[in-house]
């Protein structure tokens, strides 16, 4: 079991409101990850939930009890670190066992579950070594093992991921997500990346300045994104924003549109552009086109595209997908 | 650039410097060696002819050359026991977040400034003295006999005067070892369940033991060869109470005037000097290659 709830939690740094009023439900079992630029407070309402820092104000819910004013190893949560934090003297099952050592429990049943843990995360062979004599990836492990055996209401993950390369980084997304539908545990995931947010989640929680800008499921956030933000953040090459005539036309203050939702032509369109580069990458192209009384935009077109350097060619819209958005970046209806 | 003629003149451009060095250390304890073989009495000049061992089997057989191994021994000893520990404790409160930490860190570290003389003549004359002594101020203050330390204690005594002028050392040493220390690490501690004491056995500790060894080592090499601070207070006594090997030697050649016999006894501190070495390096030294 492992509901947690926020309720108008605050936390101020000296005179720096760092996360100015959250209030979030997280459901039992649901895999949620928390997304944003660097210095939004995701990593702080992480250490909020987790206790390593204490609230300015409000309430932490964890299965009905408010805990907020609890120590950390009270909480029942269990915390992956960006750095893995694993104990370097240590082997690696004693790094498992600590967590199990200090709760006092029996030798016997340390050992159970230690060695299920290894199995489960395939690291029977490496229990003798020492962290500083495993890969990046193992060490990532052990970390989740670490986490796992306390068998806690939650797990906390830290942007575990952005110590490792990139193949190894869809690896390990692939794994943790594999590890969430075995357990069913609650995971609360912290990330800067877009896509390990859009692939992972079970609910996406967009976060700028210490404030939730959208709560919804990934693919909610892309099709109707709140704001102007949200919109930006979600997707990859990022949304068109196109503001002045174009958007006047639209009653709006801005369009939105994103790179992969045009028609390209040749010969006729709604925008006429001329193509500054292509990036061919096999599956999908990239094109960076300067549009006529619009400027630069990004369009992806599926395949491969035989453009190149001062083509000019002729983009329409998916009307249905075109976002439309207020002079206060707020969304509006389509 | 490691090409054969580069690493070639890379010996040559430092071999000056390697072969001063080699005779810096070889001259010295070469002549040693060779003085340690003679009769070589300044009182008695000319005199000297080669005797073999004699000089050893007297040093050696001297019921105050076993005194002062014992002194040397208790002496770093203790001194390591109280700098180490001592120096965890001021490290871990000087790691903390205080009012003043800056001060407070220039205050701990500065004995290690004062030269050793200087530190004797201070804790003999304004500390310890029986009569004038600040120690002996507070005894009195509160009703006791004041303490005559370089009679009553004086070995005790020297051991505090010595812990106290390497306690900055130490604790400068484990202090940055302190800093060191992956925040998280202890904060994954603390979601383990461990408390501050679990926290400091378990993760700080192990984490300072490359930073102890490395006092321990260091501290040993310069306590063995104490000498101001006994010269300055006790002169060695009373009787053999606080005389070292270090001392004993230069009681030997400055006192006797026998240069053979003192630089056996060099040569047998040298000796001494590598099997505590040795010992050390067997006991702690894994931690150093880790």
């Amino acid at each position: 079991m492992g509901a947690i709830r926020l309720e108008n939690v605050r936390k101020t740094f000296g005179n720096i409101d760092v996360i100015p009023g959250v209030d979030l439900e997280i459901n039992d079992g649901e895999f949620v990850v928390f997304v944003g630029p660097s210095g939004c407070g995701k990593s702080t309402l992480l250490r909020l939930i987790a206790g390593l820092e204490d609230v300015t104000s409000g309430k932490i819910m964890i299965n009905d009890v408010d805990m907020a004013d609890a120590s950390p190893a009270k909480r029942g949560l269990s915390m992956v670190f960006q750095s893995y934090a694993l104990y370097p003297h240590m082997t690696v099952y004693n790094n498992i066992a600590f967590g199990l050592k200090m709760a006092g429990e029996s030798k016997a049943v340390i050992e159970e579950k230690v060695r299920n843990a290894a199995k489960i995360l395939n690291l029977t062979d490496y229990l003798d070594r020492r962290p500083g004599a495993l890969s990046g990836g193992q060490r990532q492990r052990v970390a989740i093992g670490r986490a796992i055996v306390r068998n806690p209401a939650a797990f906390l993950f830290d942007e575990p991921l952005s110590n490792l390369d990139a193949a190894l980084r869809v690896n390990m997304r692939l794994e943790i997500t594999g590890l969430h539908q075995e357990l069913k545990t609650t995971m609360i995931y912290v990330t800067h990346d877009q896509v390990e947010a859009m692939t992972m989640a079970d609910k996406i929680v967009v976060l700028q300045a210490g404030r939730v800008e959208q709560v919804g499921k990934p693919m909610e956030l892309y099709t109707n994104p709140a704001n102007k933000f949200v919109a930006g953040f979600i997707g990859s090459p990022k949304m068109n924003f196109i503001e002045g005539d174009y958007a006047k036309a639209r009653d709006c203050h801005c369009v939105g549109i994103r790179p992969e939702h045009f028609a390209i032509s040749q010969e006729s369109g709604d925008i006429p552009a001329t193509v500054k580069i292509a990036e061919h990458l096999g599956a999908e192209t990239y094109l960076h086109v300067n549009a006529d009384n619009i400027g630069p935009m990004t369009i992806r077109a599926t395949g491969e595209v035989p453009l190149g350097e001062h083509d000019r060619i002729w983009l329409t819209p998916d009307a249905e997908r075109i976002h439309r958005f207020d002079a206060n970046d707020k969304a509006l209806s389509r | 650039m490691s090409t054969r003629a580069s690493t070639l003149a890379g010996h040559v451009m430092s071999a000056p410097s390697i072969i001063a060095l080699f005779l810096w250390m070889i001259v010295p304890l070469g002549m040693t060696i060779y003085f340690s073989f003679l009769r070589y009495n300044l009182l008695s000049p000319g005199m000297e002819e080669w005797i073999g061992f004699v000089n050893y089997k007297f040093f050696l057989t001297d019921h105050a050359f076993f005194a002062s191994l014992a002194n040397t021994l208790i002496l770093v000893g203790s001194v390591l026991v109280i700098t180490v520990i001592g120096g965890i404790l001021i490290g871990l409160m000087l790691d903390q977040a205080i009012f003043g930490r800056g001060i407070l860190r220039i205050l701990v570290i500065s004995p290690f400034f004062i030269m050793p003389t200087v530190n004797a003549l201070v804790w003999k004359n304004l500390l310890m003295n029986p009569v004038s002594g600040f120690f002996a101020w507070i005894s009195m203050s509160l009703g006791f006999q004041p303490i005559d330390w370089f009679t009553q204690a004086p070995l005790t005594a020297i051991i505090i005067m010595v812990a106290w002028q390497w306690l900055p050392f130490a604790t400068l040493i484990l202090l940055t070892a302190l800093q060191s220390l992956d925040r998280d690490q202890k904060e994954a501690a603390q979601m383990d369940g461990a408390g501050p004491i679990a926290i400091f056995f378990y993760i700080t500790l192990p984490h300072l033991s490359r930073a102890i060894t490395v006092v321990i080592l260091i501290e040993t090499i310069f306590l063995l060869t104490v000498f101001a601070e006994i010269f300055v207070t006790t002169g060695g006594g009373p009787g053999l109470a606080t005389t070292n090997i270090a001392f004993l030697v230069y009681t030997q050649a400055l006192l006797q005037y026998d240069v053979g016999g003192a630089s056996a006894g060099g040569i047998v501190a040298v000796i001494l000097a590598n099997i505590v070495a040795i010992f050390l390096v067997r006991l702690i030294g894994k931690n150093l290659d880790a």
